[in-house]
């Protein structure tokens, strides 16, 4: 993954617009946060593969970036983005990573489902 | 040690193995005994991408697969077995399902030692269900049958609910072997080994004693 270029990540995004795509969104501070700080709580949250059409899509913000897909009922949000791919299979990958490079939170898009 | 018939360790993640058992599993192999590692998830979920990140949500799978096979091997099991369940799902999976199978995995492998976490004192909810569902199947065969069950145990409570480890096994022996057990598991402990590359180097004594005792509790069947 790279730095997040907003440029690519926004044309990317305008690529999946009005399409039937697939989402995966996730949130996590890991399953061991509580373990290792007890007055730390630990939450997050998953979905894979949820299908979705959005009409909009945005990244913006001045890094880490946030991104938020608007969809016919609803939104679809994810903060904290600080690195993309566009993988060959034309994904976009968004994900940020915290301080120590971990996973903190994911947004994907894709027209075919996730393993 | 005590040579075994066979070996049956059943974890949840690539790498749960490495940290707290690979010495005692290259033990056995040393001695001649098989060893069968049932592990149930890919890790998929792991948040560690390499810094700069080298892998990604979707490409972690396949590292982590291929990071697994080269642990196993570095440890010399030959028996490895992927069951294919997914990362920090397996409490959410049907109960009766998990217990039926690992029943099958004894019954085929007929193990003289299961090694799994030890319900309630193993933090992850991966390890919890898949501790209490070893210690289900285990549970199901006559005491006199059953295979003698090591559980690891680390949550902070664990001393002082369970007592300390009634086994301790000092694997220096193999400790070359571990190392290189712990580094096939890179994306996730790449980060971790160089803060610790210092400490072997210096001979650390907290970090030897850490590297070096293999710690578990016999499950008590209420
Ligand atoms: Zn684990």
């Amino acid at each position: 993954m790279d730095p997040v270029i907003l440029s690519e990540v926004q044309e990317a995004l305008d690529r999946f617009k009005d399409k039937e795509v697939y989402v995966h969104l996730e949130t996590t501070n890991g399953a061991y946060a509580s373990h290792n700080n007890e007055s730390f709580f630990s939450s997050g949250a998953y979905i894979r593969n949820a299908k979705v059409t959005y009409e909009r899509a945005k990244i913006t913000g001045e890094g880490p970036y946030r991104t938020g897909l608007k969809i016919p009922f609803g939104w679809v949000y994810a903060e904290g983005i600080t690195h993309f791919e566009i993988d060959d299979k034309g994904r976009l990958l968004l994900a940020g990573h915290d301080f120590n490079g971990k996973l903190a939170v994911a947004l994907e898009i894709s027209e075919t489902p996730f393993e | 040690m005590e040579k075994e018939r066979h070996v049956l360790v059943v974890f949840p993640h690539p790498d749960d193995e490495a940290f707290g058992v690979s010495g005692t599993i290259a033990s056995h192999v040393n001695l001649g005994t098989p060893v069968t590692y049932a592990c149930l998830t890919l890790g998929q979920m792991g948040r560690n991408m390499g810094n700069p990140p080298f892998a990604n949500r979707e490409t972690l799978p396949a590292i982590r697969k291929k990071e697994l096979k080269d642990a196993a091997r570095a440890m010399g099991i030959n028996d490895l077995r992927m069951l294919g369940f997914r990362d920090k799902t397996v409490e959410f999976e049907d109960e009766n399902m998990l217990t039926n199978l690992m029943s099958s995995l004894i019954t085929e492998l007929n193990p003289s030692l299961v090694i799994t976490f030890y319900p309630g004192y193993s933090v992850h909810p991966d390890h919890e269900a898949t501790g209490a569902a070893v210690v289900r199947a285990v549970e199901k065969i006559p005491a006199a049958d059953r295979p003698k069950l090591h559980c690891v145990a680390f949550s902070r409570n664990c001393v002082e609910e369970i007592g300390e480890p009634d086994i301790v096994y000092d694997i220096s022996a193999v400790a070359d072997i571990k190392l290189d057990a712990i580094r096939a598991h890179r994306s996730q402990t790449e980060l971790m080994l160089e803060e610790m590359a210092d400490k072997l180097k210096e001979k650390d004594p907290k970090t030897l004693a850490w590297l070096n005792n293999e710690r578990f509790w016999t499950y008590k069947f209420s």
